[in-house]
C-alpha cells in the first residue's frame, strides 16, 4: 500500500500533464488532493485497472476526455446559496450598483447557472436587471449549454424558495419560473442581459473591464500560485472601486494581490477594488 | 513510532465525546488533530468556540490552504468537504455529499491516507451513520493507526459498529481510555515511583 500510495502520485502528476499536452486543459495547479480523488473515483466506476492505463485512455478517446472534464468541475450548486450573502449584497453592494449607468458583471465559473439566476432575480428586484450586462462563464461547454436553457429539476425548488426567502426576496420566488413536469423553466427576461461564454481562468486572459465580480467556491481548488493569477486577473478586469465577491471560505488574506482591496463585507468575503490615490503627503 | 497526526469522525453525539476527549490534549501536544463532525449546514461556530475554551489545545475551524500545526484542532467547516494535502495543507469542497454528508469522514480519512501513509492516526467515534467505514479501512491498509469508540459505550453505536465491520480496529476502546492511549502515545508519562 505504501508504494501503492507513491505510485498513485507519481500516475495522477502523469496524467495531468497528458490531459495538459493533449486538450491545453491545464489541472496541473489544482488542489492535488481534489483531484486525485476525481481520478480516483472515475477509475473505481470504469473499470479500467490503473491511472496509466487511464491516461492512455484519455490519449485516445475525446469523449473520455469530456467525461474527464466532468468530473474535475464541480457542478454542485443551487439558487440563493448562502443566503446571508444575497442579504449583504442587498445592503452593501446595490446601493453602490444603483450610482452607476451601467452595470458590467463577471460571473466567473458559472458551473449549471443556478447562481448567475439569483443574481438577475436580485437585480431586477432592486430594479437594475436592464441596465446589467452579465458576462457567466466556465471553462466546461457542457454546464454553459445547460445554464444557457436555463431549466432547471423541481426537486431542488423547495429548498431553493427557503434560501430565497432568508435572501430578503420581496416577491414570490414561484413567480420567476414556469413549472413544466419535472422542471422548471427559468423566465426567459432574467437571461436577456447574460452572455454565457466559455472562459478558462487557468489559461486565459482579462476580456472585459467590470463593476462586479462573482467567484465563489472556484478558487478553493486551486494551488496558491494559481489563486494569485486568478485573483491577477480579477484585479485587472474591475474598475476601480469594483466588487469582488468570494466564497464563504475564501479569502484574500494570504493573495499576493491583497493589498489591492478592501473588504466591504468581510464576513461574507466582499471586497472593494482600491481606487489609486496618489499619496500627496508623501516625501 | 512517528505518527505525524490524529484524524477524528463523529457525527450524532460526537460534541459529549469530544468535549471529554479534547481536554486531554496538552498545550505543547505535538500533533495536529482534524475533525469532521456531522453537523447542520447552517450551524454557527458556537461548538468551536465552546470546545476552544475548555481545551488546552487551540480549537479552530480549518482555512483552505492552512498549514497543519501542532498543539491544534482543525473542524471541517459545516456544508464543506476538508481534505489534507501531500503539503501538509488543508482543502475545502462543496463537491457533492458523500454517505448523505458535508463534510464526510471518508473523504477526509481518504485524503489523510495519501498525505500521510502510516504516519496517521484515525479515530471513529459515536455517530448514527456509517460515514467514516471506507476512510477507516483505508488508513489500516495505510498502515496507519486505528481506533473506534466501543459501540456499548457509545451514545450511538452504528458509526462504531460500521468501522469495525470493515476494519479490524487496533483498539476498540471507550472515549475515557481513548484520551488516555492518544496522550500517551506522544507525550512521555509522568515519573511514577515503582
Amino acid at each position: 500500500m505504501e508504494e501503492n500510495i507513491e505510485n498513485i502520485n507519481i500516475e495522477v502528476k502523469l496524467f495531468l500533464e497528458a490531459v495538459f499536452l493533449k486538450y491545453g486543459y491545464d489541472f496541473r495547479n489544482y488542489s492535488l488532493a481534489h483531484i486525485k480523488r476525481r481520478i480516483l473515483h472515475r477509475l473505481s466506476i470504469s473499470q479500467i485497472e490503473s491511472i496509466s492505463l487511464m491516461q492512455d485512455r484519455v490519449l485516445r478517446d475525446p469523449d473520455f476526455f469530456q467525461q474527464i472534464l466532468l468530473d474535475f468541475s464541480i457542478n454542485v450548486t443551487e439558487m440563493f446559496r448562502d443566503p446571508d450573502f444575497y442579504q449583504a449584497i442587498r445592503k452593501e453592494v446595490i446601493p453602490l450598483l444603483k450610482t452607476y449607468p451601467f452595470i458590467k458583471i463577471w460571473h466567473a465559473g458559472c458551473s449549471t447557472g443556478e447562481e448567475v439566476f439569483s443574481m438577475a432575480i436580485l437585480l431586477q428586484e432592486e430594479g437594475l436587471l436592464e441596465k446589467t450586462q452579465i458576462y457567466a462563464t466556465d471553462f466546461n461547454q457542457k454546464v454553459l449549454k445547460q445554464a444557457k436553457q436555463g431549466i432547471f429539476s423541481v426537486e431542488n425548488v423547495k429548498e431553493w424558495t427557503q434560501n430565497y426567502l432568508r435572501a430578503g426576496g420581496k416577491e414570490s420566488f414561484s413567480d420567476y419560473y414556469v413549472a413544466n413536469y419535472n422542471s422548471v423553466i427559468m423566465n426567459k427576461n432574467l437571461s436577456e442581459n447574460i452572455l454565457f461564454a466559455h472562459h478558462n481562468l487557468v489559461t486565459d486572459q482579462v476580456f472585459s473591464e467590470v463593476n462586479m465580480i462573482i467567484c465563489r467556491n472556484v478558487l478553493i481548488y486551486f494551488e496558491r500560485a494559481l489563486q494569485n493569477r486568478v485573483i491577477g486577473l480579477f484585479k485587472e478586469s474591475l474598475l476601480p472601486g469594483g466588487i469582488l465577491c468570494l466564497g464563504s471560505k475564501e479569502s484574500l488574506q494570504f493573495n499576493e494581490n491583497a493589498s489591492s482591496f478592501s473588504p466591504l463585507v468581510a464576513k461574507e468575503k466582499i471586497y472593494r477594488k482600491n481606487y489609486m490615490i496618489p499619496n500627496l503627503f508623501e516625501v | 513510532m512517528d505518527y505525524k497526526i490524529i484524524v477524528i469522525g463523529t457525527s450524532a453525539g460526537g460534541l459529549d465525546a469530544l468535549k471529554k476527549l479534547l481536554p486531554v490534549f496538552p498545550p505543547a501536544f505535538p500533533v495536529p488533530i482534524v475533525i469532521v463532525q456531522h453537523l447542520s449546514s447552517r450551524s454557527n461556530g458556537f461548538m468551536i468556540q465552546y470546545l476552544n475554551s475548555i481545551s488546552s489545545v487551540r480549537v479552530k475551524e480549518a482555512e483552505e490552504k492552512e498549514l497543519l500545526a501542532p498543539a491544534t484542532v482543525y473542524f471541517a467547516p459545516p456544508n464543506y468537504h476538508l481534505l489534507i494535502e501531500d503539503n501538509q495543507t488543508l482543502s475545502l469542497s462543496v463537491e457533492k455529499k458523500v454517505n448523505y454528508a458535508r463534510p464526510s469522514i471518508d473523504v477526509l480519512f481518504e485524503s489523510a491516507a495519501y498525505a500521510f501513509g502510516k504516519s496517521i492516526i484515525g479515530v471513529i467515534l459515536t455517530g448514527a451513520n456509517h460515514d467514516g467505514a471506507k476512510g477507516l479501512a483505508q488508513i489500516k491498509r495505510a498502515g496507519g493507526y486505528t481506533i473506534v469508540q466501543s459501540p456499548e459505550t457509545a451514545y450511538s453505536g452504528s458509526m462504531p459498529k460500521a468501522a469495525i465491520a470493515q476494519t479490524n480496529p487496533d483498539r476498540i476502546i471507550s472515549i475515557d481510555e481513548i484520551g488516555i492511549v492518544l496522550r500517551d502515545l506522544f507525550m512521555k508519562k509522568p515519573n511514577r515511583f515503582i
